[in-house]
């Protein structure tokens, strides 16, 4: 009998052991792993515009119902067009806003008058976000002329899953995680604007 | 985007002659002579991460409660209505991110890569419950993590599971976990996450094979107890080993074991393990010799597995961007190696016989949205395939870790089942024991000690059930 309530305190010890290092293992990790360089900035998920080739993935990919993905109007690079190529289609169109004759399948490219120049007409054109369903159609568009429009994740919307659907399905590998305390990319040349204008102000 | 140009040559001819000042800004920037105010860009800010800390204190503070229904007030009732609070809340309300299962991956990627931020929520995530599987057993699946939950909750009509089947499925968690691990070291695949079956529930909306794959587990999870849990959740495999050390961990019966057998039917786990019956010596003896031969084949085991892991690299890299890309610009590489060759021989035109290969080839397209990009990039493609190259084999050097792995988990996991161990009473077995209380809830002896029935050791007979 003796030797057993050996054999079980010996049992007891190791497992006893093993918890203690297990514990202090763990806490170490999660310190050591908490505690490197950069580890205070948290993460989000953001299209690179440079990279997007607006593919349309965003639209189908995403795990909510509406993609948290969505068009975004940079209005320093627009040309305000009149006939905008992000707006109407590239052929068999009529220049209204029928439902019919514009690019967006649900009507969320805003277009509105502005002024007349010399006979040259400018329009504005702005993104109803409500409507918008991030299939890049007139992202597509907007990149034969000055590509002003571009996609954008919106965090207002985005999850933030730990792998992100869109991500694993975009063909140009345009979706990275960026840090939260800047959640916005923009193209090279809207960043070279926006810089421009920073230094105007200033 | 400039990449997209191409699609429309004949226009951009026209624009370009047009305009050759900016590559990108074909069309200048209007000077208004309105009083109209361009617009600002519309951005978005991140949301604040203290939702995060709360679903952190929200585990923590489930964790707590756990361990006291299971282990001190001893109330499956509670335990229940946990589980339910937390399907509600971490599941539905909080859409089941970010959970400590899939934070393997978030650990394992800032192992091997230093430049991956991880966010300390996911850390602390990560640590919390195998802290307190330390000391109380695996009480996170018992009712904290919702996809345990709401597995517990539809496990209404269990079958018992053959043990062999039973131990062999659940090689499954740990081969997963192997498979996650390495897959996320690369940081090009979360597989825990893309193949988390009751996601796409709590969201309400998802891809349709997720929802079907969720379903199915449901469905199966009504007659085999926490199909997830027990065969597949790596996270689970981490917390069954351990929780074998776990400084205190469920109590069938209060006090003395009557043999009533009746919490081995109550679970829906198969984790109740019998009284062991005192063996021969000749089995004794047979028994040993078994043991001493199982352990030296464990070498040969990983050995082999080593070996057929670096068989995996083909495989595994499939999961790789650069790698599908690669073999995808080869394989248009042939399709126009066939349509030239056509078009030499035969003297037709281009387009048609592209149209017959592709049809041969059975393709839609030319190219993907990828190979296209690529193609539009200019990059050559030497470097593509030296990349892809050096892909393949660090993803065979991954198989070959994955092979040991399993090699490793087969020979333990054999060396276990041969190692005898003494038991008196029915015991939960602390690996497979997820802590749903099922056990106490029908040990008699409980029901004594809670005076629902008069019995030897409450002493009264009022009875409540």
């Amino acid at each position: 009998m003796a030797s057993e309530d050996n054999k079980i305190d010996r049992r007891k010890l190791l497992a006893d052991g093993v918890r203690v290092v297990g514990a202090m293992g763990l806490v170490g990790l999660g310190g050591f792993v908490a505690g490197r360089e950069g580890r205070e900035n948290d993460s989000v998920w953001q299209i690179d515009p440079d990279l997007c080739m607006a593919c349309g993935n965003c639209e189908t990919h995403c795990v909510l119902d509406v993609s948290a993905a969505k068009a975004v109007q940079f209005p320093l690079m627009c040309g305000y067009c009149d006939i905008c190529t992000g707006y109407f289609p590239t052929k068999d169109y009529e220049r209204n806003t029928g439902a019919e004759n514009q690019l967006c399948p649900t009507g969320a490219v805003i277009c509105r008058f502005i002024e007349e120049q010399s006979g040259t007409r400018f329009f504005e054109y702005t993104i109803k976000e409500e409507l918008c369903i991030g299939c890049a159609k007139c992202v597509e568009g907007c990149a034969l002329m000055n590509g002003s429009l571009y996609m954008q994740i919106r965090h207002d919307r985005c999850v933030d899953c730990n792998e992100c659907s869109i991500a694993v399905a975009c063909p140009t590998q345009a979706i990275r995680r960026v840090p939260a305390d800047s959640p916005n990319l923009f193209k090279k040349e809207a960043q070279e604007l926006l810089d421009l204008e920073g230094a105007n102000d200033a | 985007m400039i990449r997209l140009l191409r699609t429309m040559l004949p226009l951009m001819l026209l624009l370009i002659a047009a305009d050759v000042a900016t590559a990108q800004t074909v069309i200048p920037i209007p000077r208004f002579i309105t009083d109209y105010e361009i617009l600002d860009v519309q951005l978005t800010q991140a949301r604040d991460g203290r939702w995060e800390y709360l679903d952190l204190a929200a585990v923590f503070v489930g964790l707590v409660l756990a361990s006291y229904f299971a282990l001190v007030r001893r109330s499956r009732r509670g335990l229940f209505l946990l589980s339910i609070a937390s399907i509600a809340w971490l599941g539905f309300w909080r859409e089941g991110c970010v959970c400590p299962i899939g934070a393997i991956q978030n650990v394992a990627l800032v192992m091997s890569d230093s430049s991956y931020a991880i966010p300390t929520v996911v850390v602390a995530m990560f640590v919390l419950p195998l802290v307190f599987t330390l000391f109380f057993g695996r009480t996170f699946c018992a009712a904290v993590c919702p996809l345990g939950a709401v597995q517990e909750v539809v496990a209404v009509r269990p079958v018992k599971v053959p043990a062999w089947l039973d131990q062999t499925l659940g090689l499954l968690a740990y081969v997963y976990l192997g498979l996650a691990v390495v897959m996320a070291t690369t940081g090009e695949s979360f597989l825990i996450c893309r193949y988390d079956p009751f996601v796409a529930l709590f969201r309400l909306g998802g891809s349709f094979n997720m929802l079907v794959f969720g379903g199915c587990f449901l469905v199966v999870g009504v007659f085999v107890g926490r199909p997830y849990c027990r065969y597949l959740c790596p996270y689970g495999a981490i917390l069954g080993l351990l929780s074998k050390v776990s400084k205190w961990h469920v109590k069938i019966p209060p006090e003395e074991c009557i043999q009533c057998r009746l919490c081995e039917d109550a679970c829906p786990y198969g984790a109740i393990r019998e009284p062991t019956v005192d063996q021969t010596a000749t089995r004794r003896r047979h028994g040993r010799r078994r043991l001493a031969a199982l352990i030296v084949l464990l070498p040969v085991l990983v050995g082999v597995g080593v070996g057929v892991g670096g068989l995996l690299k083909v495989p595994l890299s499939r999961f790789d961007f650069t790698v599908r890309l690669a073999e995808r610009m080869r394989f248009e590489g042939r399709m126009e190696e066939e349509v030239q060759r056509r078009v030499q021989s035969t003297g037709l035109s281009g387009s048609k016989i592209w149209g017959e290969v592709l049809d041969e080839y059975g393709q839609e397209e030319r190219t993907t949205d990828a190979s296209a990009d690529f193609r539009v990039s200019g990059q050559p493609i030497e470097e593509l395939y030296r990349h892809a190259y050096d892909r393949t084999m660090h993803y065979g050097t991954l198989g070959r870790w994955l092979g040991g792995w399993v090699g490793l988990v087969i020979g333990v996991k054999l060396i276990y089942l041969a190692v005898r161990r003494r038991r008196r009473d029915y015991q939960p077995d602390r690996t497979g024991c997820v802590a749903c209380g099922r056990c106490f809830w029908y040990c008699p002896g409980e029901h004594a000690r809670q005076g629902w029935i008069a019995g030897p050791i409450a002493g009264q007979g009022d009875s409540r059930l």
